[in-house]
């Protein structure tokens, strides 16, 4: 009845996850109490849950990337202070047993739920406005892609009190992710929570490419596009490609652990290496899907905040696609150690270095953009030039391991988890955060507190440095990854060094928390408010609407006759908004439970299918099935707003406007 | 990526934007296509690794093989004689050659089916070596993708038959379906060629 699920699965005897179950019960006992004693479900339901509309759906990515980071941050913190304790004698507070399962875990929720999910809050938030459209090409797709990643995200939650997650790591090599070796149900929470939030994954990148071949504004060529679309836009088809990899070599593993297959098995002719190559034919693409909406980001706030046109715009888009196309030719450096030959490895170790000439192209182009500019020192940009410094070295360490000789003694030890982290969290998490920053008021309609994000950076850049400089050293002196103890002597202040430094970003996270907090309560200050929808003076179209924009983006479609439209508009006089009107109705998609109920449908699948019960599967598959066929037969999925309505709407803002420019 | 290559659609169009529906479910098939592209990779890597097990020589036979292929490739026919219907705006006549695309389709997976039951009657299950788990995981992810079009003609076919005349968004969902079919066809060619003549020859 209950596959293999039975009371023995809960961890009742794990005292730290007693208590972390007792305080996230608290909490979400707590904010359910809240929501209902509010009589806020209908709300949350119809204007959020259902939505449609790409700024919420951007709201709702970036708050579960957020709730990603505690939970990612919380494991990374535990691993730091048991490295810190567990040195000869003393076996530190973690068993080998949670301990891998904790580092698996912390990548797996880092770059599938904190980082994927963040950018595609920001890709939901920008890629439109920016174009000038009115929403994505798919709505329903994009409210579905959410929730796929949002009950992927539940189910690796759920694993904490009901089983275990994987102990194989965050790309479960085989054959320890085998049944052989791995017979639990951790390999088969990660399969199955990667594969469904792959589902969300893939259809945004269909969505969003789509999206940005078919619906920019007139006027908009290709090489008027907003560098952060541009990105995007290769992020996308960085996506669309590298995923359907990513899902077929699940895929068989999955089939080797359910039907007892022998594709990456030590017996019945498996081969290993086939699942590492096929893994990082999609982890190295990944890699850039990541990093390239981040550049994408500071493309946009650096001319911003320097009071000048982006130096090099064409540059920056060809090295955009130089970098989407390279990073398909290098994967074979993640194991360089695996015998393929010393021509092979040469190809793949200078493939990987040409990658630093248009990465070192971007960066000479944010910092001439800087040079002889009005630069502005506001928050967004200390996560620029924060970035600008730590992803250089990040860079350089990468081209060290990119040589083959070298990377045979660094490969597999800290230096390599120094060098990752070097450029996730300098490149790509610095360069969201900046983008949070810089975007929150556009979403929100009120800017985020300045004083508390400079405090978050530099809690976030020096314990950056304090976290993970060590780990270079250690990596230098043989630390390998992985490790839940050690008795060298030589490796334990440095150990030390690095806990401090992740309590220093724990402080970083918690002046985020406390900016947050912050900018909510005074969001009505007159000096918060952002009654014109442009409060930096930026350059391109997402800037010419109110803030937060109302629901069908633009009243009247924007003409696009220059690079950086909007800034083209306001120095030549051009009123953007075209306001006044005449107005003309307006088609709108409507909101649907749809998307909603396939993700809950895909959670009881995966979860039925992680214990195998099988009953309850076929449930969870037939639902899923039911309301995508129910959802094809209704005819009723769009509306009009009337003309009338729209010119309502824009001639409230056009008074805001005037009593803004009167004050 | 030239300068000026100017691609708008109906989109200065102020009131409606079609959307680019036929467009994105083509970009989506390529998506498909990679899967299929990684699942031959899969195969061509595992083609010799028999592990003391049967050979694709001794296991396939070509008379089955032909009419599996004869009526998938006949249901793309019918197929596009359904789409010339529908551009006529013929509902009935539609129906009936989906209906017939429907059957044919259903043909071909039984008949996969019975070859699949009687390969692992014969003890040459997917477990039984590395070349058969590819083998069977690359042809029955195209027996999967067949057998969900059937579900979906099934779909159409009576939301068909409860409308007067064809819709835009219709017409938009049988060109959809039409090139996914005529997609499983080109792979079933591949399939044909690369996994069951290749391991014959």
């Amino acid at each position: 009845m209950l596959g293999r699920l039975s009371f023995a699965d809960i961890p009742v005897d794990v005292p730290i996850l007693v208590g972390t179950f007792a305080g996230v019960a608290v909490i979400g006992i707590a904010v359910l109490a809240l929501i209902t004693y509010y009589g806020k479900w209908g709300y949350l339901w119809k204007e959020w849950f259902t939505s449609v509309d790409h700024k919420r759906l951007a709201v709702m990515y970036i708050v579960l990337a957020l709730v990603a980071l505690a939970r990612g941050f919380a494991d990374a913190i535990m691993m730091r202070t048991q490295l810190a304790l567990a040195y000869a004698g003393n076996p530190g507070y973690l068993p080998p047993h949670h301990y891998d399962q904790i580092f698996s875990a912390h990548g797996t929720i880092m770059i599938f739920f904190l980082a994927m999910a963040f950018m595609t809050g920001l890709f939901n938030l920008v890629v439109p406005l920016q174009i000038g459209a009115r929403d994505v090409a798919f709505p329903f797709l994009n409210n579905l892609s959410f929730w796929m990643t949002a009950i992927a995200f539940i189910l690796i939650n759920v694993s904490l009190f009901i089983g275990e997650f994987s102990q194989c790591g965050w790309l479960a090599y085989p054959p320890l992710s085998e049944t052989q070796f791995s017979p639990g149900v951790g390999v088969d929470y990660y399969i199955w929570a990667v594969q469904l939030s792959g589902v969300g994954t893939l259809l945004t990148g269909v969505n969003f490419f789509v999206t940005i071949v078919k619906m920019r504004a007139p006027g908009m060529t290709w090489m008027k596009v907003p560098v952060f679309t541009w990105t995007a836009f290769c992020a996308c088809v960085l996506i669309m490609v590298a995923f359907p990899v990513l899902t077929v070599v699940l895929g068989m593993l999955g089939l080797d652990r359910y039907l007892g297959m022998h594709f990456f098995t030590n017996d019945g002719g498996g081969n290993q290496m086939l699942y590492l190559s096929l893994i990082w034919t999609w982890g190295h693409p990944e890699v850039y899907i990541l990093i390239l909406p981040a550049f994408g980001v500071f493309s946009e706030v650096v001319p911003t905040f320097s009071r000048k046109p982006l130096f090099g715009y064409a540059t920056m888009v060809y090295a955009t696609c130089a970098i989407m196309v390279l990073s398909f030719l290098v994967w074979l450096h993640h194991f360089f150690t695996m015998g393929a030959g010393a021509d092979v490895n040469a190809f793949f170790g200078i493939a990987t270095m040409v990658i630093s000439i248009p990465t070192g192209v971007k960066l000479f182009n944010w910092l001439f953009t800087m040079y002889k500019g009005r630069v502005e020192f506001h928050a967004t940009m200390y996560w620029a030039v924060g970035f600008m410094i730590t992803f250089t070295i990040g860079g350089m360490t990468g081209v060290m391991m990119a040589i083959p000789a070298a990377d045979f003694v660094l490969h597999n030890s800290l230096f390599l988890i120094a060098h990752f982290h070097n450029v996730i969290i300098g490149g790509v998490y610095f360069g969201y955060v900046c983008g949070m920053n810089y975007w929150f008021p556009k979403a929100l309609g009120f800017k985020l507190n300045e004083a508390w994000g400079k405090a978050a950076f530099w809690f976030w850049f020096v314990g950056f440095y304090v976290a993970f400089m060590p780990l270079y050293v250690l990596g230098f002196d043989g630390m390998t990854r992985r490790l839940n103890h050690y008795d060298n002597p030589a490796w334990h202040p440095w150990l030390l060094i690095a806990e401090v430094g992740a309590v220093l970003v724990f402080c970083g996270i918690a002046c985020q928390v406390i900016q947050l907090y912050v900018s909510i309560r005074d969001r009505n200050l007159p000096q918060n408010v952002d009654v014109t929808g442009d409060p930096w003076n930026a350059r391109s179209l997402e800037w010419s609407t109110s803030s937060p924009p109302p629901i069908y983006n633009f009243a009247i479609t924007p003409h696009v006759h220059d690079l950086d439209a909007f800034m083209h508009d306001k120095e030549n006089g051009i009123d953007t908004r075209g306001a006044g009107g005449p107005y003309a109705p307006i088609h709108m998609p409507k909101n649907t439970a749809a998307g909603f109920m396939v993700g809950a449908f895909s959670l009881v699948l995966g979860f039925a299918a992680i214990w195998y019960i099988w009953w309850l599967a076929a449930i969870g598959l037939i639902g899923v099935f039911a309301t995508v066929i129910i959802r094809s037969a209704n005819q009723d999925v769009d509306y009009y707003i009337p003309a009338e309505e729209v010119a309502r709407i824009e001639n409230e803002h056009s008074r805001k406007l005037m009593v803004q420019a009167a004050e | 990526m030239a300068h000026d290559t100017t691609f708008h659609d109906a989109h200065s169009d102020h009131e409606h934007h079609a959307p680019p529906t036929v467009f994105g479910f083509w970009v989506y098939l390529m998506t498909d296509c990679i899967i299929f592209g990684t699942l031959f990779a899969v195969f061509a890597t595992f083609r010799n690794q028999y592990a003391g097990g049967p050979t694709g020589k001794e296991l396939f036979e070509i008379s089955g093989l032909a009419m599996e292929t004869a009526l998938l490739l006949v249901s793309s026919i019918t197929y596009g004689f359904g789409m010339i219907a529908a551009h006529k705006g013929a509902i009935r006549s539609v129906q009936l050659w989906l209906a017939i695309t429907f059957l044919l389709g259903l043909g071909f997976v039984g008949l996969e089916i019975n070859e699949f039951a009687h390969l692992i009657g014969e003890g040459a299950g997917p477990d039984r070596s590395a070349f058969l788990s590819a083998f069977f995981t690359l042809v029955s992810t195209h027996g999967l993708h067949v057998s969900c079009g059937l579900i979906w003609i099934v779909t159409l076919v009576v939301q068909l038959s409860r409308v007067t005349e064809i819709s835009e968004r219709m017409m938009n969902k049988l060109t959809m379906l039409s090139l996914f079919w005529h997609f499983l066809d080109i792979v079933w060619i591949c399939v044909f060629s690369f996994v069951y003549l290749g391991s014959m020859i």
